[in-house]
């Protein structure tokens, strides 16, 4: 343990969408990361939390922005501005290499653009940070070296051990956010910083447009000849192929579930 | 016994011939069933209608006459003959390669994998004369049998991972050897949770490429670059991003039809200068037990089920636990007050996903079979040999719930032990 260094812990935070009115609000895979970032902080003494937006900032966005330091009365927040479409990763780059924080949280796919869940991938690579994925617990950091729990498919957890500095991702495995409260967002200051955005060119010529349904897939029967097409039709809906073991024995049927069940490889 | 077939020329002039007054009782030892055409004694065609035909899911008499069903006779080997069907495509020389790195959940492809060769076969057979193949890179515990059959020309297997080593440290390498020494015209991974989206942008960053993320429809357009487009998802699922297809590509389930028309060759090939393990800075410690009662009922893996038949629910909770399984209910359970309300599965309950189902006391009610539609195995045990959860079920017992679950938790046990003994 160095109680000596601080442990600095960036949390990039970005403007969320409200999936059915389109409002601005607080991205909720963001909010996650601020609230495990909030464990830590009160875990360790010399933990220290700074929140970090890229971004345009305006008078729609900010009061959704403000809903972040509003979880924990946090005094203040970095503003990186930028102009509208302008690729962030450089420049949020640029300023955690001068910053240097041991852990960076940051929401695993953005709610707004294009939304590729690429950021994190894209800064470590810059970094030369390991990067982790689906962040579900943070265990403890000691020596440098922080034991978490990374969420696998199927409610299934994974113990990782990284060494510091890392980027790590939070999806919505990681435990509900707090609601953020009013009047501390309200007296949150922004620490600006008006940077030169460089746009990103790719993404201005694609065409975007408001996701359709995607179509259903359709049972499609190939079939050679009319005979096939006719068994087909006439078939029955219910396969009726498993097995039925009528008449034996409790053991022998116990027998048979746990020979499935091994195959199955769900016993544990 | 010899697999030769012993043919008796006399007893097949004797079937060919209808005339022949042994012609019936012939026809029934070659296994044709009876005569159901015959020349008659004027020279008339007789039929018998009651020779031919199946019976239909109702119990009624289907009598199909395409020709190809003679008499009651039972066709040798159709499955056989539906594997034939399928066009053997061998690539000798392939003027590229389309790399696709498959999640192979549980060592087998998933349906997602397969869309997604669907999708490559697509890119790779898109002009006659430059046919490209179909690379794919497979984990070396897989247990997939049929990889030409999901449209795969070439296969690299990777070894295994050394104990310890974070998944896609081991693999981002070894891709990267790929890229080297095949140079892929395209990368292909599924964008999912499973392992395939966060390998994949791990690879696209590591090759320097901005990829195509969320993708589920790609369509020739002659002035991109690599002379496609795609359709992606973008926005948290909100926006539908239009733009040329990249070199490396995640895409969604159900983006291109799986493969079935053809059988491909599946050639193993070897990956050389296998780059030595470098220091990583990510230690995996491996899996942790999780209390499989914490786990949300649609994403459980295994779950246990109870219904109306449970008498001892006692002794279902123990064996819930003795099995590592999450719990779930039939409505009746739920509203007799037996489970929770969040435990109840069905139309108005959860849709579950589970790989293995076991359905104990539970007769099958149309909304509790909708609910379980995903579930890959279903295990029934039921007083009932009648109901419709027999129907569905993979494994059916029939017998007392109470008995079958106490033996199970004994056998399940002594597994158990013998393992931590061992």
């Amino acid at each position: 343990m160095q109680p000596d260094k601080a442990l600095d812990i960036a949390v990039l935070v970005s403007l969320g969408r409200h999936p059915l009115t389109g409002r601005p609000r607080r991205a909720d895979h963001d909010a996650r990361g601020v609230e495990l970032a909030l464990g830590v902080e009160s875990q360790y003494a010399n933990a220290q939390l700074e929140l970090v937006h890229a971004g345009a900032c305006n008078t729609e966005s900010e009061t959704a922005l403000r809903s972040y330091p509003g979880m924990a009365g946090l005094p203040s927040m970095t503003l990186l501005e930028q102009e509208e479409g302008a690729d962030v990763i450089p420049v949020l780059g640029d300023y955690l290499a001068q910053r240097e924080p041991q852990l960076v949280l940051t929401g695993c796919r953005a709610e707004r653009g294009e939304g590729s869940g690429l950021l994190p991938y894209a800064l470590a690579e810059r970094l030369g940070w390991p990067v982790v994925n689906n962040l579900a617990v943070i265990e403890r950091i000691e020596n440098g070296v922080a034991t978490v729990l990374q969420a696998l498919p199927r409610g299934q957890r994974k113990r990782l051990q990284v060494r510091l500095p890392a980027l790590m991702s939070v999806d919505s495995a990681a435990p509900a956010p707090r609601q953020s409260a009013f009047g501390p967002a309200r007296r949150a200051q922004f620490d600006s910083q008006a940077l030169a955005s460089e746009p990103d060119a790719e993404l201005a010529q694609w065409s975007l447009s408001a996701a359709r349904k995607r179509p259903k897939r359709l049972k499609i029967v190939k079939a050679a000849s009319a005979r096939e097409r006719f068994k087909a039709a006439a078939a029955k809906a219910e396969g009726g192929s498993g097995q039925v073991l009528d008449g034996v024995s409790a053991d022998q049927g116990a027998d048979a579930i746990l020979k499935l069940l091994n195959e199955e490889g769900v016993l544990r | 016994m010899s697999e030769l077939k012993r043919r008796n020329p006399r007893l097949e002039w004797i079937a060919r011939n209808r005339l022949h007054p042994e012609h019936a009782s012939v026809l029934a030892t070659l296994g044709q069933g009876q005569a159901s055409e015959w020349q008659g004694p004027n020279g008339l065609r007789r039929k018998n209608p009651h020779a031919i035909g199946f019976m239909g899911p109702n119990g009624i008499k289907r009598i199909d006459r395409s020709g190809a069903q003679q008499g009651s006779a039972r066709q040798a080997g159709g499955a056989a003959q539906v594997q034939e069907s399928r066009r053997a495509v061998v690539i000798e020389s392939p003027a590229f390669y389309i790399a696709v790195v498959p999640d192979m959940t549980g060592g087998r492809l998933s349906s997602h994998d397969k869309d997604l060769l669907g999708l490559a076969r697509q890119l790779a057979d898109a002009k006659e004369d430059v046919p490209g193949a179909v690379l794919a890179i497979l984990p070396a515990e897989h247990r997939e049998q049929q990889l030409g059959d999901a449209g795969i020309d070439r296969v690299i297997i990777l070894p295994e991972a050394p104990a310890g080593q974070f998944g896609p440290d081991h693999q981002l390498p070894l891709l990267e050897s790929v890229e080297r020494t095949f140079g892929p015209r395209h990368w292909l991974v599924p964008d999912s949770a499973l392992g395939g989206g966060d390998l994949g942008r791990r690879l696209a960053m590591r090759l320097q490429e901005r990829p195509a993320t969320g993708v589920w429809r790609i369509e020739p357009d002659d002035s991109a670059p690599l002379g496609w487009g795609c359709t992606a998802r973008g926005a948290a699922d909100s926006l539908d991003i239009q733009r040329p297809l990249p070199r490396v590509v995640l895409a969604l389930a159900e983006c291109a039809e799986p493969v079935d028309q053809s059988r491909h060759a599946a050639e193993a090939l070897t990956l050389e200068g296998t780059p030595s393990a470098f220091a990583t800075r990510i230690n995996d410690q491996g899996a942790v037990a999780v209390d499989p009662a914490s786990i949300a009922l649609a994403e459980a893996e295994f779950i246990l089920s109870g219904g109306n038949g449970v008498k001892d629910w006692e002794g279902f909770h123990q064996a819930a636990k003795a099995l590592g399984a999450t719990e779930g209910a039939s409505r009746v359970a739920v509203d007799d007050g037996f489970m929770a309300r969040d435990r109840q599965v069905g139309a108005s309950g959860t849709w579950v996903t589970a790989r293995v189902y076991l359905a104990v006391g539970i007769s099958g009610a149309i909304q509790h079979l909708q609910g379980i539609q995903s579930c890959d195995k279903v295990i029934a045990i039921n007083m009932d040999a009648g109901c419709d959860m027999i129907k569905r079920a993979d494994l059916a017992v029939i017998g007392d719930s109470t008995q079958i679950l106490a033996a199970l938790v004994a056998k399940v046990q002594q597994q158990g032990g013998a393992r931590d003994a061992a």
